[in-house]
């Protein structure tokens, strides 16, 4: 495959990975969640490569999980000891984000770790760093998010009834005596192994823009879950591929331009959607 | 290291100057963050100083220069935008205003992100030093840009004080509030306006991502001390004013840690001793509370 085809085929896989996990947070109205992980994300990988002093991806995913996993615990937690939901949210990623941006300025300045990595991600990149499959030389990027997008399409099919009744009648979930926080966890973790597998696409900072708004363009198109997220993996391969020749045309940013187009996306839907567009707000309005 | 922070303090008028203004921001934002905290809005100042970057950009791109308080003000009308834009889709759609922030925060900065990196590849662009205003290096700023923001920060403080009695009415009796025939319209835009400019004058020294930060954790630590508003807001201030004030202080020691980092693990600690140790519903309180309850209950039972 070609050069140009590596980066499309990642970019393709972050938005789609991305997309369908990010469809449970927004009718679960976790989204500022992922927004916290996602940020945090980076403390993990930072204390991964000084535990294991490596860059190796499986190090990374581990460190990132954990943290991620740490980071909803401790919103949880905070969130019970009475501080309100926003605010726990708030304190906890911004501090662990923090954190993580000391340790890399102290440690980590000069490998490939830079803090512009870590924010913007750096797609172009990504076919230089490869290992080889059946005679393949595959760019290890693309195999993670690959394997990450297989198994959180794997999880998704095997816990769709769970997922989909614990986001939408949790009380009734909690009747049924479905594990309800066993699957926020659940979901919780895919947050993060997914914002670990576009690390490197797109960066620690915009890979909630990834997760989000492909899945509020779906929400606003229809009202069923698995049409939703069909929807919503759509969106995201089609602001993968849009960003990535918008940012050839202006050259900029890849990672900027994806997140850009995601939103140039957004606000097409927002005003020409069938059902809650703002066209049809418009023309009910007038009309009536 | 001690002693370097002290020389720097002592000797460098240059670094004097730093830690005033950090402060005067600090207090600025433990202050403005206590209303937003109380009015549950504490994520829209994320939202909004992710979205201030493109309007950094766009001003730089605009006058070719950069200007302090130019800049500042396409930071504002971005951030307001984004405010506007986070009312609207609420409004106007089924998404929930969770998701509408997240949203914009995230488009927005990437569309920072595409204007910075086309900055950066013009002419000069790398010595514009826009990349600082990501994760804020207040010692690169200079002594207008100290006088700037410590002006901008002063009246802010000066404002909360005059409208403190509007403002405690609005958060904690709304209904009262507009029967009383107060503007509440025009105070409610007058503090999400203030609240902008606090996120946009805080930026230089602490970041775009790393600013809601700076509204949200001195004003929660300050919640464990007191329940009074007045008090609330000057333990808040004092919270804000330390963090700046060490944040500042210790970035000095070594040229590549970048000073928002620094506030913000500085704050976050105050948080966890006022965690800890808050006389109201700190955990050790809370812990002698039950411990009070079961022996009352014990003895009760006797």
């Amino acid at each position: 495959m070609t050069y140009e085809g590596w980066i499309l085929l990642t970019a393709c896989l972050v938005g789609i990975s991305c997309g369908m996990v990010g469809c449970f947070l927004i009718v679960r109205r976790m989204t500022m969640l992922a927004d916290a992980i996602s940020h945090s994300v980076l403390l993990g990988i930072v204390l991964a490569f000084l535990v294991a002093n490596s860059l190796n991806g499986i190090y990374m995913l581990i460190g990132a999980t954990i943290i991620g996993l740490v980071t909803t615990f401790a919103i949880q937690s905070l969130h019970n000891s009475g501080v309100q939901e926003d605010a726990s949210i708030g304190i906890v990623f911004t501090t662990f984000f923090a954190i993580g941006v000391i340790l890399i300025s102290l440690f980590a300045r000069d490998v490939h770790l830079d803090v512009e990595h870590a924010l913007m991600g750096e797609i172009a990149f990504i076919p230089w760093n490869t290992f080889t499959l059946l005679g393949i030389e595959i760019p290890k990027a693309t195999g993670m998010l690959l394997s990450i997008s297989l198994f959180a399409l794997l999880v998704i099919l095997m816990f769709y009834k769970e997922l989909k009744l614990t986001s939408f009648d949790a009380a009734l979930a909690v009747t049924l005596g479905l594990p309800v926080t066993l699957i926020h966890y659940l979901l919780m973790g895919l947050v993060s192994i997914t914002s670990v597998g576009s690390f490197d696409a797109v960066g620690a900072v915009l890979v909630v823009s990834m997760l989000v708004v492909p899945g509020a363009c779906a929400y606003l198109l229809t009202d069923r879950l698995s049409v939703m997220l069909l929807y919503s993996c759509l969106f995201g391969a089609a602001s993968a591929i849009s960003g990535y020749y918008g940012a050839l045309l202006l050259d900029a940013s890849i990672s900027g331009s994806m997140s850009a187009s995601g939103g140039i996306l957004f606000l097409l839907t927002w005003i020409f959607s069938p059902s809650y567009g703002l066209l049809r707000r418009y023309r009910t309005m007038t009309t009536s | 290291m001690m002693q370097y922070m002290w020389n720097a303090l002592l000797y460098q008028p240059n670094a004097q100057w730093v830690v005033l203004s950090t402060m005067l921001l600090g207090i600025a934002s433990g202050v403005l963050g206590s209303f937003a905290l109380l009015k549950k809005q504490s994520l829209i100042g994320d939202a909004v100083a992710h979205a201030a970057l493109p309007g950094i950009c766009i001003a730089y791109l605009f006058t070719g220069e950069k200007q302090l308080l130019v800049l500042l003000l396409g930071a504002t009308a971005t951030g307001l935008l984004a405010t506007y834009l986070i009312q609207l889709i609420t409004a106007t759609t089924t998404i929930k205003k969770d998701a509408a922030i997240c949203l914009i925060l995230s488009v927005f900065f990437g569309a920072g992100i595409v204007l910075l990196s086309r900055i950066t590849q013009q002419a000069g662009g790398n010595k514009s030093g826009l990349d600082h205003f990501i994760f804020g290096q207040a010692a690169a700023m200079t002594r207008n840009d100290v006088y700037t923001m410590a002006g901008v920060a002063s009246g802010l403080i000066l404002l909360a004080f005059l409208l403190f009695k509007e403002w405690k009415l609005l958060i904690f009796d709304p209904d009262f509030a507009k029967n009383s025939g107060l503007p509440v319209g025009l105070l409610e835009t007058l503090f999400s306006t203030l609240l902008v400019i606090t996120v946009v004058i805080g930026i230089q020294a602490v970041g775009v991502i790393l600013m809601a930060a700076l509204l949200i954790i001195p004003a929660i630590s300050a919640r464990y001390w007191t329940d009074r508003l007045g008090w609330m807001i000057f333990i808040a201030g004092s919270i804000g004013a330390l963090s700046g004030i060490a944040g500042a202080l210790i970035s000095t020691i070594s040229t590549g840690l970048a000073t928002g980092p620094l506030i913000v693990v500085t704050a976050a600690g105050c948080f966890i001793v006022s965690f800890t140790i808050g006389p109201k519903r700190g955990l050790i309180q809370k812990m002698m509370a039950h411990r009070v309850h079961a022996d009352r209950l014990k003895e009760e039972s006797v």
